[in-house]
């Protein structure tokens, strides 16, 4: 069992507060991608859980036991850096058994272990290599025994995937992912890239300046943002914003309309906002339908065509981007007027503060 | 509970034996790498008279002296500390044995006793400048000073030139036989001037420059590690900047100390400074050619200051001190980019 | 302030290299551009040829040669008289059963000091370097505190010490004043030869504490940081990371400092003269004085040891080019 805990976590630097009281809950076996902007404190909160730095204030708890004043190796974790951090003057066998060798484990156990890792990562031919050696992908998967050579409670992963090429950025992604399939343990991974955090996380935090803005599932996260940050954050390309204001409110609905005018119903709660209220009209992409006659006018900047689907770049007449994501080939040009439709149940609403309106009815994605 | 307090000790908040040792050692560091300049400093400001004091005290104190009435030399004056006349001033006209003949300055009639237990010298803050006048009234500083001076600026600026020279040759021209030279070069790295000592005496007096200057500055403006140094710079001038100014119907010359020399100036400077600190610390080339006192270097007169039976401290030690205050000032403004640079061109 | 005196030395560069245009432009034209790199090497190759490849010729001229005459038209051939004399011992190991005593003795008190001094100098530099390398505030002040004495010229730094270990000096007042025995220090054969090492390191051991605070530095952190993670006690991470990635730069160190320490004189020739008696007498001292400062002048004997000094010197020399190399790989 790994579960971890953070209980209103702080990380003070000199003059700074990094981390503002944070609490989370990660189960054991889960998948947790903690994401966001750099700066968010997304590596800080992994150092701290790692024992790397020191924590200012709140509690870190593993399995129910408190670890704040533990040493990084005597909890139990595993740790892959973004730079390997591969010890340069060893080989790959002796890079793998050096943490078993210090807490003298016998040595044919270490043998079978690093054996058995160097099989699962298939690294085998390399082990009697240095570093310098080896390609960044080869480095990489040497970082990830070197973590489960020590079967670790948790594994942590420090942006490992930063470094690589985006191809073999693919492909690592995955073999990660069959990693955690096949062992099971918990392991928290960090990362800026909100599509490996959609590929692979079981539950995503999103991080924004020493807060959680948002935990949930990838779909949860996508189809529920709970503020304009999560909304604008997840999805790529990414989501629309209009201002607009709120019109009237009705039981299960509310509508926003536009200073021309033109007004939408939106299928979310009303509870929050009344007629009057200045509002952020979000729409993804994709959720845009263009060309209907009454719809939100917007002139065609530039089309992107990728044979299977088609981006629109147009701005509206307020001067904002909109950008439309759609299947298949478009008729369309640059240059042209064209009518955007905005379907009730794909429309989010945040108010002035940033937070979103609960989407009652939710549409089928494109 | 216990546990994790046990295990407590080793946070980085806390303040663990290695870093109490840490400190320790810093600080003992500081005064032992300073303590000994601080310490000759301090001693050369005392009068002859402090100096022979033993055991010595750390400041110029000097013991005080008193003229009486009816005695024609000055006696030594002192605090009692115990006895019948303690908290009294007195003056000493005498000691028997462990017995001090005393007299009151301002009563000079009586004559007092007082066990030498009992009294201690009565010392003033008296800071011997005449130690440091001496020097340039007695004893020639200027002269020597110059001698350094000379050498060091005039044997830097040839071998800035020199060295300069032939690292613009082999950094930005293809010529047959430059390998050979390259070779010369690195096989004159192994061949340290103190093995050449008798051969080169021979070459500087042949070329009648014995005891003199350029007998010192000649033999070794050509430094090796000069020209890598250099060298190494000069190949990270673009060669377009050459062409251009070649277009530009620039001689070689002119390409050389137009665009090169400046543009090296970075090298250059860790070059003078590395020249500058060696010719003025130089002894032992000097000491063999150089044999007339009027030609001596700043540390050859130090060296011959110390006098086979009786050395003059006061003179020698304010001596000292004005020969390592120019580089202790230099030292206290630029510290962190003379470290900085040896760093640096250490590891190369 | 500053203005005219930048505007007086452009002044000075641009007239005196100015001065150079006409010749040299000339000679440009005279022997081609391909040339004129020989023009720019020459005053560098005039130097080396007439202060260091023909004194190494001549060395071994004066080295097989004898009397005390300086020109070598004046000397008679003796071959190899002066080696002979020099390596001629009944028992190698003791300096007082060889003809050329006080030449042995230099060898035996070199050897000896270079073992203990560059040993010792080492261990110091290393430890300073390590605690220089932990983050503790005013790191670059304390890089100059250690770095100081070595920008002191060597005869002022043996005249500091000299003044310390006075009979009658601050050391011994000190050790009277905590009730320990004074010593007369460097009237004591092996004191004079302790403090000979002492003073040597104290002068020099900056310089090697920062080239290996650079080696150090060079060590990425987050190797530290896996090291942490994997579990590694900090005696195994020095001993199994930090040593091993600081091994070339050790090396470095290490063979720079025997060449020196071979060559030491300076700051033993002032402090002790090579006194008492020989005791600290190395052998460039014993070079200086057997062709410069006794009479008569035995220029051969001195030739004779120096080829000698130099074979030590060659092997160490080429020894440091390949750990430069190495460590510039490594």
């Amino acid at each position: 069992m790994a579960v971890v805990e953070l209980e209103k976590l702080v990380k003070d630097y000199a003059g700074f507060r990094a981390i503002h009281g944070v609490d989370l809950t990660i189960e054991d076996g889960q998948f947790c991608v903690f994401v966001g902007p750099s700066g968010c404190g997304k590596s800080t909160l992994l150092r701290m859980i790692a024992g790397l730095e020191d924590i200012s204030g709140g509690e870190l708890r593993i399995d129910g036991e408190r670890v704040n004043e533990q040493r990084a190796a005597e909890r139990g974790l595993a740790m892959v850096f973004q730079s390997y951090a591969l010890y340069p003057h060893m080989t790959v066998r002796e890079n793998l058994a050096f943490g078993l060798e210090n807490i003298r484990t016998p040595k044919d156990e270490i043998r079978r272990r690093v054996d058995d890792a160097a099989r699962m990562l298939q690294i085998e031919e390399h082990m009697q290599r240095r570093p310098k050696q080896l390609s960044g992908g080869q480095r990489q998967r040497v970082a990830i025994g070197r973590a489960v050579v020590r079967e670790p409670k948790v594994f942590l992963f420090d942006e490992p995937l930063s470094n690589l090429d985006a191809e073999l950025r693919v492909v690592m992604r995955g073999e990660i992912a069959s990693l955690h399939r096949r062992l099971g343990n918990t392991m928290i991974y960090v990362t800026h890239d909100q599509v490996e955090a959609m590929t692979m996380a079981d539950k995503i935090v999103v991080l924004k300046l020493g807060t959680i803005q948002q935990v949930g599932s990838p779909l949860d996260l996508y189809n529920r943002p709970a503020n304009q940050f999560v909304a604008g954050f997840i999805g790529s390309p990414r989501m629309n914003f209009l201002k607009m204001s709120v019109a009237e409110t009705r039981a299960e609905s509310i509508v926003v309309k536009e200073e021309n005018g033109r007004s939408f119903e939106a299928a979310v709660s009303p509870e929050g906002v009344k007629a009057g209220d200045k509002v952020t009209v979000g729409i993804r992409p994709e959720h845009l339908e263009i060309g209907s006659e009454r719809g939100h006018p917007v002139t065609i900047d530039s089309i992107e065509q990728l044979g299977g689907e088609s981006y629109l770049y147009c701005t509206d007449a307020g001067g904002n981007p909109v950008t439309i994501h759609k299947s298949g080939q478009t008729r369309h040009r640059a240059g042209e007027e064209a009518q955007v439709f905005l379907p009730a149940e794909s429309i989010h609403v945040f108010k002035e503060d940033g937070a979103a309106l609960e989407r009652l009815r939710i549409g089928e994605a494109v | 509970m216990v546990w994790s307090f046990i295990s407590r000790t080793r946070g980085r908040n806390r303040f663990d034996l290695t870093d109490w040792l840490t400190w320790g050692y810093l600080i003992f560091g500081i005064l032992l790498m300073f303590g000994p300049v601080l310490w000759v400093a301090m001693s050369s400001f005392k009068t002859d008279a402090a100096l022979s004091e033993y055991p010595p005290t750390f400041l110029p104190l000097s013991p005080q002296t008193v003229i009486v009435e009816g005695y024609d030399e000055p006696l030594p004056l002192y605090e009692i500390t115990g006895g019948e006349y303690e908290g009294r001033t007195l003056a000493q006209i005498r000691r028997i044995g462990l017995n001090a003949q005393m007299v009151d300055p301002q009563n000079p009639g009586e004559r007092l006793n007082v066990s030498i237990n009992d009294r201690e010298p009565a010392r003033e803050f008296s800071v011997a400048w005449g130690n440091y006048t001496q020097l340039f009234e007695r004893f020639n500083f200027m002269q020597y000073f110059w001698n350094s001076a000379f050498i060091t600026v005039v044997a830097t600026i040839i071998t800035v030139i020199f060295n300069s020279m032939a690292a613009f040759a082999l950094a930005k021209y293809k010529f047959r036989g430059r390998t050979v030279v390259f070779l010369l070069i690195i096989a004159t790295l192994m061949i340290p001037p103190t093995i050449n000592l008798v051969p080169i005496y021979l070459v500087v007096n042949e070329l009648g420059i014995v005891n003199s200057p350029w007998g010192v500055i000649w033999p070794a403006v050509a430094t090796p590690t000069g020209v890598f140094l250099l060298r190494q710079y000069m190949l990270t001038i673009p060669d377009d900047l050459l062409d251009a100014a070649r277009m530009d119907h620039a001689s070689e010359w002119r390409v050389y100390w137009r665009i090169v020399l400046p543009l090296a100036a970075p090298a250059i400077a860790v070059l003078v400074i590395f020249s500058v600190m060696w010719r003025w610390n130089e002894f032992l080339w000097p000491l063999i050619v150089l044999t007339r006192s009027e030609e001596f270097t700043l540390q050859l007169a130090l060296n011959a200051f110390q006098g086979d039976l009786q050395t003059s401290w006061s003179g020698l030690l304010a001596m000292t001190v004005l020969t390592l205050l120019p580089i202790t000032i230099i030292f206290a403004l630029l510290q962190k980019n003379i470290t900085a640079g040896i760093a640096q061109s250490g590891v190369k | 302030m500053v203005n005219p005196l930048n505007q007086a030395a452009q002044f000075g560069y641009r007239t005196a290299f100015g001065l150079f245009e006409v010749p040299m432009a000339g000679a440009q034209r005279l022997i081609g551009i391909g040339r004129i790199a020989w023009l720019f090497l020459l005053p560098n190759l005039v130097i080396f040829g007439l202060f260091t490849f023909l004194p190494i010729i001549l060395n071994f001229f004066y080295a097989t040669t004898g009397s005390d005459a300086i020109l070598l038209s004046q000397r008679p051939y003796v071959g190899a008289e002066n080696f002979a004399s020099l390596l001629s011992c009944d028992n190698y190991l003791d300096p007082n059963s060889c003809r050329r005593d006080i030449f042995w003795r230099a060898i035996y008190n070199t050897s000896w000091f270079v073992v203990l001094q560059v040993g010792f100098m080492i261990l110091f530099s290393l430890l300073t370097a390590l605690i220089l390398n932990r983050d503790i505030p005013f790191r670059g002040f304390f890089r100059g505190v250690f770095f100081y004495p070595v920008l002191l010229s060597p005869v002022v730094v043996a005249l500091i010490w000299k003044w310390i270990l006075q009979r009658y000096g601050v050391l011994n007042a000190g050790l009277e004043g905590v009730g320990l025995p004074t010593v007369n220090w460097l009237i004591s054969a092996d004191w004079a030869f302790f403090w000979v090492i002492f003073v040597s390191i104290w002068a020099h051991m900056g310089f090697y504490t920062l080239i290996l605070l650079a080696g150090l530095q060079a060590i990425p952190s987050d190797v530290y940081e896996a090291a942490e993670m994997d579990g590694a006690s900090r005696w195994r991470v020095f001993s199994r990371i930090t040593m091993p990635l600081l091994m070339p730069t050790m090396v470095v160190v290490l063979v720079l400092s025997l060449i020196r320490a071979v060559q030491a004189f300076d700051e033993i020739f002032v402090l002790t003269g090579g006194g008492p008696g020989t005791a600290t007498t190395l052998i460039l001292q014993y070079i200086y004085e057997t062709g410069f400062a006794s009479r008569p002048q035995l220029f051969g004997l001195a030739a004779a040891a120096s080829i000698l000094m130099a074979v030590v010197l060659l092997v160490l020399t080429l020894l440091q080019l390949r750990a430069t190399r190495s460590q510039a790989e490594g």
